[in-house]
């Protein structure tokens, strides 16, 4: 999560005050993990410091609330270009998973069951996550829906994997 | 909490072909229980023993406490038509009737009588979305429209198990979520112990816990505390 480009995100829909950026952060993008206040204003000092944003006006007082912030045209530009940009897909190839189960074979240990603990801990994580999502909105759905799909990934190279231990275990020990 | 059905040591073969070898499992009372494991595993076969459909080689089946693999086709039946409950793959609606009367059928062979199985069979439709539908045939149904009319059908008699054998395997993901979050919703109302057989994970984590089959035998893993 880049907070930089989703706190500019936020403040394309409107100019906003810190405390309201953090307040939406928390409830969209947060999950648990709420943005220290910190973090948000000197997010948003290096934005204005970049030219991406500027302080639209400040209200009589003091503190760093008082600040209202507009995004300016190359903040709206990267935000812009964050968007259309695709995510790099990644291809995980040297999991932590991944190298468990080559060295475990390696070792002569039980891989085979070192896999069926994964998947039940994957299987959990998943019945949490189905848990929020029935309890939640839409947004918690989308949210746990992500996270759902990815474990399932997960789940399904899991049993490849152990139905090819046999032939894995005559690669990596000739 | 109590066990309310179980298998100890069943095994059984289709002529030559063994599809269990000794599968064990109990379900506690309420509880919703994923059977997952590959293609040709045991698991549907487990459900059909478990369900009465099938008798064991070998082994116990018990509901309850009491033994039913000793009970004859039609004490069986008797068990299938009052105890249970089915949803399978494909809805397996009857064509010629109403998704109504389809729903109200569990009833209807129960000897409720039809003035009172219809309504009752009736008030399925707002609960799971498909209000309007009642008159409708299966033909005129989508898939996911005609799993939850099959789902009502299930649950209508009020079963103390209801067995789903890959409920959504016929469904887009979408359509089956709702249907799984349906069937939970309801089983968790109605206190229905809930045997589902699935090879997605996404499906068996609606469940409180699942056990994996295979080569005919349940690998039962420990709960993973919360």
């Amino acid at each position: 999560m880049s907070v930089p480009l989703t706190l500019l995100g936020l403040l394309e829909r409107e100019p906003s005050h810190g405390y309201d950026l953090k307040r939406d952060y928390d409830a969209f993008f947060g999950r648990g993990k709420p943005l220290p206040f910190g973090q948000v204003y000197s997010t948003l000092s290096r934005l204005a410091r970049d030219g991406k944003v500027v302080i639209s006006d400040v209200a009589p007082g003091s503190g760093p609330d008082r600040k209202r912030y507009i995004i300016t045209d190359v903040g709206a530009t990267e935000v812009e270009q964050w968007l259309t940009q695709p995510v790099d897909p990644e291809p995980h190839l040297q999991t932590v998973l991944f190298a468990k189960v080559v060295l475990a074979l390696m070792l002569d240990r039980p891989a085979a069951e070192y896999l069926d603990t994964q998947r039940r801990a994957h299987l959990h994580r998943m019945r949490e996550l189905t848990e929020i999502k029935r309890a939640g909105g839409l947004v918690d759905a989308l949210l746990a829906d992500h996270g759902l799909y990815h474990l399932e990934a997960d789940l399904r190279w899991i049993e490849m994997t152990s139905a090819r231990l046999d032939a894995l275990r005559k690669e990596v020990r000739p | 909490m109590s066990i309310m059905i179980e298998a100890r040591d069943v095994r059984f073969s289709f002529g030559q072909t063994p599809a269990l070898r000794g599968a064990s499992v109990a379900v506690e009372a309420g509880e919703i229980l994923a059977v997952m494991g590959p293609s040709g595993s045991g698991k549907s076969t487990l459900l059909h023993c478990l369900a009465g459909i099938l008798v064991p080689d070998s082994g116990e089946i018990l509901l309850d406490g009491a033994r039913i693999d000793t009970l004859p086709e039609t004490g069986r039946s008797s068990l299938r038509r009052d105890r249970f409950g089915f949803v399978f793959q494909f809805g397996q609606l009857v064509p010629e009737l109403t998704a109504v009367e389809n729903v109200a059928l569990p009833l209807l062979f129960s000897g409720v009588h039809r003035k009172q199985a219809l309504p009752k069979a009736s008030a399925w439709f707002a609960r799971l979305g498909l209000d309007g539908l009642e008159q409708r045939r299966s033909g005129e149904l989508s898939g996911g429209q005609a799993q939850r009319v099959a789902l009502a059908r299930g649950l209508v008699a009020e079963p103390q198990v209801l067995f789903a054998d890959e409920p959504t395997g016929a469904l887009d993901s979408l359509t089956g979520e709702q249907v799984m979050d349906l069937l939970v919703g309801a089983a968790r109302e109605q206190g229905t112990t809930v045997i589902l057989v699935t090879h997605e994970p996404r499906i068996a984590a609606y469940a409180d816990r699942e056990v994996m089959v295979r080569d005919g035998r349940v690998n039962a893993p420990d709960r993973i505390a919360s």
